[in-house]
Order: structure tokens, then C-alpha cells, then sequence
């Protein structure tokens, strides 16, 4: 390649391949699913949990690390609510999966 | 741990991701899929651990927020599902302006350059407005489905025109702050407040009968508000994972609006069912009669049925009722009537809360159909009981010139006898009156879903 590619032209590349995976995995999930889908997705976009801690994460402590563990807290309510609830949601589905086989 | 790994870590955690979103395809694959989700999200803290100080604040916090997470997840009622989902987009959106703004602040500890090169800024700006709006919109569509807010649009002269500048003179703040040559804080408030407000405004005008669609835009927004920050922070893994939720969102806006009927843009805009809840027979004037029964006359008419299809809808989460209802499909089921369920997918107030509730109430999954895989039977069917749900089964959606013209419904009206469960004759969401309800065949039955279906099962 001539020079350096700008780490921005390969996010998009990962960005415009990641849309794609979505968009043929999640039309694959069943309509009966579709609350679990939207409270795992939910746990999902809690990674920002990692940018938060990153922000939260520098030796010298300013301001700007509090926010970040205000950022931190946020995520974590997201990712321990979302994963949980989901997994509630699912075992109901498993009970009716029992009773009908 | 060197980037080399760490980057090969959240390659890892990103396959799970997708994983996790690929069990779905199945009831019996969804648990497992779930647990590769937490799998991921573990390896992505675990190695972001790796690389951060200040190990015993961010611990706590996370421990903090993971037993608020825990105790929300294990009280919420599932009939409160989609307060709870619009609750977690606010925090996803707080989040992603709360980082952003710390790293403007502190790009080193980033990984980013001292001065922010305009890349940077561009995508900053993104992670920015998207987070903002995605919280304030949470914000009030949280209120409104938990009713602490009126479900009716808020509307005002000059709204989009209002709409529109804002966004104009935001994006001005934003190449503001993007051109200038240090950190320009005063630009990157202004534009991080309108951010604010039009997340705000844009959600204002819409009602409470489009909420599905609301409520699974925000769900993509909040991705795009992850991956955006994943695109200032350089962090591949943000943007897979932001990406596949707001995908996951934007299929699920696109599936709402198909089963509505109603073009994308035209529910952003809002401001439809106005009406929302005002008295029914609007139009000719003339008084229409309809026919109304008790709860034993409806059970006789269920008991001696051979073919008995229940369709549920808001009214059934309101009023909790599904447990209820599953005593009522067993105690008919026990008589020899073969009993079902039908399922709009735009029944309740995001897309699949009706499936969730009778799964809470273990309703067998097969008695539970959708839309496509039923409709043709009413037609073969001696009972039809809709129980809260109006629009879906309003017959106006097949005559040109109704405003839910075009709307696939179910075709309850096809169906021998119709019994219609109702708090009163005031018109759905959607503010038009329902000829469904004052066909001869119909029965009206007056109350509380919950209350009218026990006295049902006691009757039968």
C-alpha cells in the first residue's frame, strides 16, 4: 500500500462489516423473542462500560475521572440489569418449551 | 498486557457478542446465547482492567451499578418491560456523552493525541449528540410508558421548523468546536446542550400507540451512540458491538412501522392519535348500538365452542391479567376447546411484550402463534375474545380513505362470534372508532381485563 491508511478509514471498515453481521443475525431471531432481543442488546451497548473505564482509569485524578466513574456506574447498571433480566425472560420461555414437548 | 493482545482479547469478546444475538433465532438456543453475551462482556472488562489505574474506584463502581443492575433486573414486573428498556437507553446515552466529555478533557488517557486532531473531533461530536439525544428521548419515553407522563403527543405550531434550526445551529457549534485549533469547551457545551433538548423535542410529539417504534429507535440510537464512541476511542470492538445494536434496533423500527402500516418518517414527525382516548362515534353523528353481555355469558358461549382464539393486547398488561388468562385457556382447554392465542406484532408497547407475558404465565409456546401463521383460521373459528387490544382489530384498516388504511390486522371479524373485553366504548390510540365492535356478531363486555377473565374462570 502507498503510506499509512487513516485509523479511521479502517474503523469504518469494521463499522460498515459489523452492520452487515447485524443486520443478517438479528433478522434471524424469532418475533416471539423480541423483548430478550432488545434487553440483550441493551446488556450489549453497555460495552461503552470499557470507554467509561478508560475514562476513569488515568493515574493523575481530575474531574474528569470522576465523571468517568459516574460513566462506569451507568454501563454497569446496563450491563448487569440487561444480562439478568434477559436471562429471567428466557427461563419463562424454557418452562412453556418443557410443558409443550 | 501489550495492545497487540489486548486488541485480540476484544476480538474475542466481540465474536461472543454476535453469538450471543445468533442464539436468539431460537427459544432453545437463547439461554446459551445470553451466556456467551456475559462471557464477552467479562473478557472485554477484564482486559480493559489491564490497561486502566485506579483500579479500586472503577471496581466499585461496577459493583455499585452491577447491584442496581441485579436487584432492577430480578423486582421489574414483566408488564413494566419496556419502562425498564427505555430506562437502560438513558443510561447508555448519559454514559456516552460522560466519556466523551472526559475524553476532550484527557485525550491521553485515551490513547489519543494531546490535541485532538480533527478526525478525532468529528467522531467525538458524533458519540456526543447521538448519546445526548438518545438520553433525553429515553428520558420521556420512560416517562410516558410508565404513565408519569400524558401517552398523547405534544404537539405545537412550528415544531419541525424549531426542530430544524436547532439542528442547524447545533451542527454550527459542532464545526466550531471542529475548526478550532485548541479545546473549544464553550462550543462543545453549546452543541452537547441542544443535543439535549432536541432529543427531547423529537419525542415530545409522538403518542403512546407509537411507542414500539420509539422505544426500538432508541434502541438503535443507543448503539450508534456506543459505536460512535468506539469510533473516538479507536476501539474496534465499541463499534462492532454499538453497531450490532443499532441494527439490531433499525430492524426492529422497520418491522414496527410495516406492521402499522406507517411510513418511518411520518411517526418520527409525531403527532399522530391525537385523540387519544376521547369518546368514540365520531363521524356521522348517529348513536351506533352495539350489544354488551356479562363475563357468564361469554364464558357459556366459550364453554360450548369448539375453536376459541384469545387476542391479546395492552389492555392484558395494564391490567396484569395474563396469569389470569392462562387459568381461563386451561380450564377451556379442559372442556376439549382447542384454545389460542393470537399476536399482533405491534400488540402492547414494544415489539414482542405480548409473547413475553404469556410466557411469564406459561401459556404452552404453541398455542401462542403470530399474525401470518393464524389469520387465515378465524374464519374456521367459533369465538374470537379480544382481550385490551382495539386498533389491531379494527376492521377500518381494509377501507380506503381510514387513516390505518393498509394496516395488516387480525382478522378477528372473520371469525363466528366476536367477544370484545373493554373498559369502556373510548376509541384506541389511534382515535378512530371500531366497527368490529358494532357488528352484530359482537359482544362487548365491559371492565377490567383481569376482573372481567376471573369472573370468567369462575363462571366456566
Amino acid at each position: 500500500m502507498i503510506g499509512e491508511v487513516d485509523p479511521t478509514i479502517i474503523n469504518l471498515t469494521v463499522f460498515v462489516l459489523a452492520v452487515f453481521v447485524g443486520y443478517h443475525v438479528v433478522w434471524n431471531v424469532t418475533p416471539a423473542l423480541h423483548t430478550p432481543l432488545m434487553s440483550v442488546t441493551n446488556a450489549i451497548s453497555g460495552i461503552i462500560l470499557v470507554g467509561a473505564m478508560l475514562a476513569a482509569g488515568p493515574a493523575e485524578t481530575d474531574w474528569g475521572v470522576w465523571l468517568g466513574a459516574v460513566a462506569v456506574t451507568l454501563a454497569a447498571i446496563n450491563v448487569f440489569g440487561g444480562f439478568l433480566v434477559t436471562q429471567r425472560m428466557l427461563e419463562m420461555f424454557r418452562k412453556k418449551d418443557k410443558k409443550g414437548s | 498486557m501489550s495492545a497487540n493482545l489486548v486488541a485480540l482479547a476484544y476480538l474475542i469478546a466481540s465474536v461472543f457478542f454476535i453469538l450471543a444475538l445468533k442464539g436468539l433465532s431460537s427459544p432453545l438456543t437463547a439461554r446459551r446465547g445470553n451466556l456467551f453475551g456475559m462471557v464477552g462482556m467479562a473478557i472485554a472488562v477484564i482486559t480493559t482492567l489491564t490497561i486502566t489505574k485506579n483500579w479500586a474506584l472503577i471496581l466499585a463502581c461496577i459493583a455499585l451499578g452491577g447491584t442496581i443492575g441485579a436487584v432492577v433486573a430480578r423486582r421489574v414486573q414483566m408488564t413494566a418491560m419496556p419502562e425498564l428498556v427505555a430506562f437502560m437507553h438513558s443510561l447508555v446515552g448519559l454514559a456516552a456523552v460522560f466519556i466523551a466529555i472526559a475524553a476532550v478533557n484527557n485525550p491521553v488517557s485515551f490513547g489519543l493525541p494531546a490535541v485532538l486532531p480533527m478526525g478525532s473531533k468529528l467522531e467525538l461530536f458524533l458519540g456526543t449528540f447521538i448519546g445526548a439525544m438518545t438520553w433525553s428521548g429515553s428520558v420521556i419515553a420512560f416517562l410516558k410508558l410508565s404513565g408519569r407522563m400524558s401517552g398523547a403527543p405534544i404537539t405545537f405550531g412550528g415544531q419541525h421548523m424549531v426542530n430544524l434550526i436547532l439542528a442547524v445551529v447545533m451542527v454550527v457549534f459542532g464545526l466550531w468546536f471542529f475548526f478550532s485549533e485548541t479545546t473549544n469547551w464553550p462550543a462543545f457545551a453549546t452543541m452537547t446542550a441542544i443535543a439535549f433538548v432536541l432529543g427531547f423535542l423529537i419525542i415530545v410529539p409522538i403518542g403512546g400507540a407509537d411507542m414500539p417504534v420509539v422505544i426500538s429507535m432508541l434502541n438503535s440510537y443507543s448503539g450508534w451512540a456506543a459505536a460512535g464512541i468506539g469510533f473516538s476511542l479507536g476501539n474496534p470492538m465499541l463499534i462492532i458491538a454499538g453497531s450490532l445494536v443499532g441494527s439490531s434496533g433499525a430492524i426492529l423500527s422497520y418491522i414496527m412501522c410495516k406492521a402499522m402500516n406507517r411510513p418511518f418518517l411520518s411517526v418520527i414527525l409525531g403527532g399522530f392519535g391525537s385523540e387519544g382516548g376521547t369518546a368514540a362515534a365520531v363521524g356521522d353523528g348517529t348513536q351506533k348500538t352495539y350489544r354488551s353481555g356479562s363475563a357468564d355469558d361469554a364464558a357459556f358461549l366459550m364453554g360450548n365452542a369448539d375453536s376459541v382464539i384469545i387476542v391479546p393486547g395492552y389492555g392484558l398488561a395494564v391490567a396484569r391479567a395474563q396469569h389470569s388468562v392462562k387459568e381461563l385457556a386451561e380450564k377451556l382447554h379442559e372442556k376439549g376447546v382447542n384454545v389460542r392465542f393470537a399476536i399482533h406484532p405491534v400488540a402492547g408497547r414494544m415489539p414482542g411484550h405480548m409473547n413475553v407475558l404469556l410466557a411469564e404465565a406459561e401459556i404452552p409456546y404453541e398455542q401462542v402463534l403470530e399474525m401470518d401463521e393464524i389469520n387465515s383460521d378465524f374464519s374456521n373459528t367459533d369465538v374470537v375474545l379480544v382481550l385490551g387490544a382495539n386498533d389491531v382489530v379494527n376492521p377500518a384498516a381494509n377501507v380506503p380513505g381510514s387513516p390505518i388504511y393498509g394496516m395488516p390486522i387480525l382478522d378477528a371479524h372473520k371469525a363466528r362470534t366476536v367477544m370484545v373485553v373493554k373498559r369502556s366504548m373510548a376509541a384506541g390510540y389511534a382515535g378512530l372508532d371500531n366497527d368490529l365492535f358494532y357488528m352484530d356478531k359482537t359482544m362487548m363486555v365491559f371492565g377490567d381485563a383481569k376482573k372481567v377473565v376471573e369472573e370468567m374462570v369462575k363462571a366456566l
